[in-house]
């Protein structure tokens, strides 16, 4: 072996122990945990729901789904404890129908009344998912159309940074103050009142950075081979992006749509003073003109939650409807992401590259 | 410094190969200087591009003879920093670089093949009809008889007429590099550029190319940038030498590589550097 005099002299390659290896072990060990520890909480969190939503949700017999609950509107609770030691449980309308049919055994019996214990969350379903559609709309049309202008035609400069940082900081921006910004802007100015316009756009705003910031990196990743051929043989920047860049690029952006999705759904404030009724009659599809449409709020899962959770007061029955509703929010945000995840594996095999 | 008389002539030219007379310029360079910023990468470059010939650049890596063809269908305006400096390139008369030109127009007329293939992830059949739906044919008996005139001129025919609709990536790379040929011929150019197409390519396939190349200049002119010199001394009919953005020679490929007149092309010829 040649002498190495400036360096200390060599060891055997066999492992021998060593400081440096132990600390390396154990920092990996740590990081371990924390990754199991962040499981945990996620399967304590998504169990927690699963099970008391699920009992709410779902049923022993046949058709083994709490049916009234999906399909129903939201009513009071009546509970009435009959002279005889039964208990009696029934909706507002199950109530007045009762009264009328037994009125000498209301009378002898104690009655309690919880608001929005009873009945169901459809409007609040059918609230949800228009919200989630229209938002995801403006929201994929502004933002796609943003990144195509930053990431194909803006030349890079002073300003095209201050565009990209802006956009970025959007994205850390409270979702109250969105909340606060659609109320002053479409709410107020605009004259919209609470309706599913201002609601859209007020959820549009708060998930554009993500689409965004997503899509101009799917466009990056698109070769630039694929450009330069189709510019080559004459089209123009514009035929090229559409033909040979965005169809690529479309499995990328439908990734960061699902995330968007699940933030669309899931806020609360920002559609607090922009698009939710804690009670509505009347279902969307029911108005005079099909311009009033637009110009409605409706009810809507996240909302529903918070209005239970604290608005009224709490018993046995509000949590069965706070978990049953959290339940079906989850699931109707997978189900909605299920198909976005199912658009995209479609795109990736039509459009491989 | 030996010269080419003590030294053995590295490439060798076929014997049959007889210098075809100079036809008239299609494409004439003139005085141009070309920047990247502030760096200048092409100093007052003159020449004429003969029609229906095929012309090599040849020279070492970073001297520019890649830069200059871009310029001649404005692929270098995709880069921000680039810009002409002086001169003119022009076209049927026209200088390519004036304002009022089109430059998709340009693009039609002057066609391009790139060192790496990049066939679209689509159909092969799709591959060659997206040049010809940008130039307005929709008709599909149209882009089936082109389509197949295409694939037979670029030698692929044979190869892929039972997969037309298979996807164009599924190809071997030199049946991709002649199916980016059969794209650049289906729309009937004037001129084809190609940067170093046979560099990615084992030499069966750069075989085929070049044999391809032979064909096709009965009805294109061709203009290929190429680091291998034994492929320009095989194929071309004139040769130019380029070293650090200048023109040294431009003659017809025997000159360059039996006598040169410039003591510098000789030393790269004979491959003291490069």
């Amino acid at each position: 072996m040649t002498p190495r005099p400036d360096f200390p002299a060599r060891r055997s390659i066999l492992r021998q122990p060593s400081w440096a290896a132990r600390w390396e072990a154990s920092l990996f060990l740590l990081l371990r945990v924390a990754t199991y520890g962040v499981l945990l909480a996620a399967a304590v969190v998504f169990l927690d729901i699963g099970w008391k939503g699920g009992r709410v949700v779902f049923r022993a017999e046949a058709p083994f789904i709490n049916l009234p609950f999906l399909t129903e509107a939201p009513e009071s609770l009546h509970v009435l404890k009959l002279p005889d030691g039964s208990t009696l449980q029934m909706g507002d309308r199950e109530y007045r129908a009762f009264t009328e049919a037994h009125p000498e055994q209301v009378k002898a019996a104690r009655s309690e009344t919880y608001v929005y214990s009873a009945g169901g969350i459809f409007p609040n379903i059918v609230g949800t998912v228009l919200l989630v559609l229209g938002a995801m709309i403006i929201a994929l049309v502004l933002g796609v159309c943003s990144a195509i202008y930053l990431s194909e035609y803006a030349k890079e400069g002073p300003l095209v940074r201050l565009v990209r940082l802006s956009i970025a900081n959007l994205a850390g921006v409270p979702s109250i103050v969105f909340g606060l910004f659609g109320f002053g802007l479409f709410v107020v100015a605009l004259g919209w009142n609470v309706s599913l316009l201002a609601g859209w756009f007020t959820l549009a705003f708060m998930v554009l950075p993500i689409i965004i910031t997503a899509s101009e990196e799917a466009l990056r990743a698109v070769p630039k081979g694929l450009r330069e051929g189709a510019l080559a043989l004459g089209a123009t920047k514009f035929q090229t992006i559409r033909t040979n860049v965005l169809p690529y690029a479309l499995p990328g952006i439908l990734t960061s749509s699902v995330l968007a999705i699940a933030r669309v759904a899931g806020e609360t404030a920002p559609i607090m003073f922009t698009a939710a009724y804690v009670v509505r009659d009347q279902m969307p599809w029911q108005v005079g003109k099909w311009t009033d449409f637009f110009f409605q709020g409706v009810m809507a899962l996240p909302y529903h939650i918070y209005v239970v959770a604290s608005k009224i007061p709490q018993n046995d029955y509000t949590r069965d409807v706070q978990y049953g509703t959290a339940f079906v929010f989850l699931f109707t945000v997978a189900a909605i992401a299920l198909t976005a995840i199912l658009l995209r594996a479609r795109l990736r095999r039509q459009y491989r590259w | 410094m030996p010269t080419a008389q003590t030294l053995p002539v590295a490439p060798s030219v076929p014997a049959s190969a007889t210098p075809a007379p100079a036809t008239p310029p299609i494409v004439e360079i003139e005085k141009l200087d070309f920047f990247y910023g502030e760096k200048q990468a092409l100093f007052d470059v003159t020449l004429g591009i003969p029609e229906k010939q095929v012309t090599a650049f040849i020279g070492p890596s970073g001297c520019g003879k890649t830069t200059l063809l871009r310029c001649l269908n404005r692929m270098n305006d995709l880069v921000d920093v680039a810009r002409i400096g002086g001169g003119e390139i022009r076209i049927d008369g026209i200088n390519i670089y004036d304002p009022r030109v089109d430059v998709i127009e340009l693009r039609k007329r002057v066609g391009m093949v790139f060192q790496k293939s990049n066939p679209f992830p689509k159909s092969i059949y799709e591959n060659i009809a997206y040049g010809l739906r940008l130039h307005g044919i929709k008709q599909k008996p149209k882009l089936d008889e082109i389509v197949e005139k295409s694939l037979r001129g670029a030698a692929l025919w044979d190869e892929v007429k039972d997969r037309l609709h298979d996807s164009g990536m599924g190809l071997s790379g030199g049946q991709q590099q002649r199916l980016c040929i059969a794209r650049a011929i289906a729309v009937e150019p004037d001129v084809i550029l190609m940067d170093e197409p046979c560099s990615a390519l084992d030499p069966i396939a750069t075989a085929k190319v070049e044999e391809l190349i032979h064909e096709l200049k009965n009805r294109y002119t061709i203009v290929i940038v190429t680091h291998n010199m034994q492929q320009a001394a095989r194929i071309s009919d004139r040769t130019a030498f380029f070293y650090l953005g200048k023109l040294i020679e431009f003659a017809a490929t025997q000159k360059i590589f039996m006598k040169p007149d410039n003591p510098q092309t000789e030393s790269y010829v004979a491959g003291h550097f490069g």
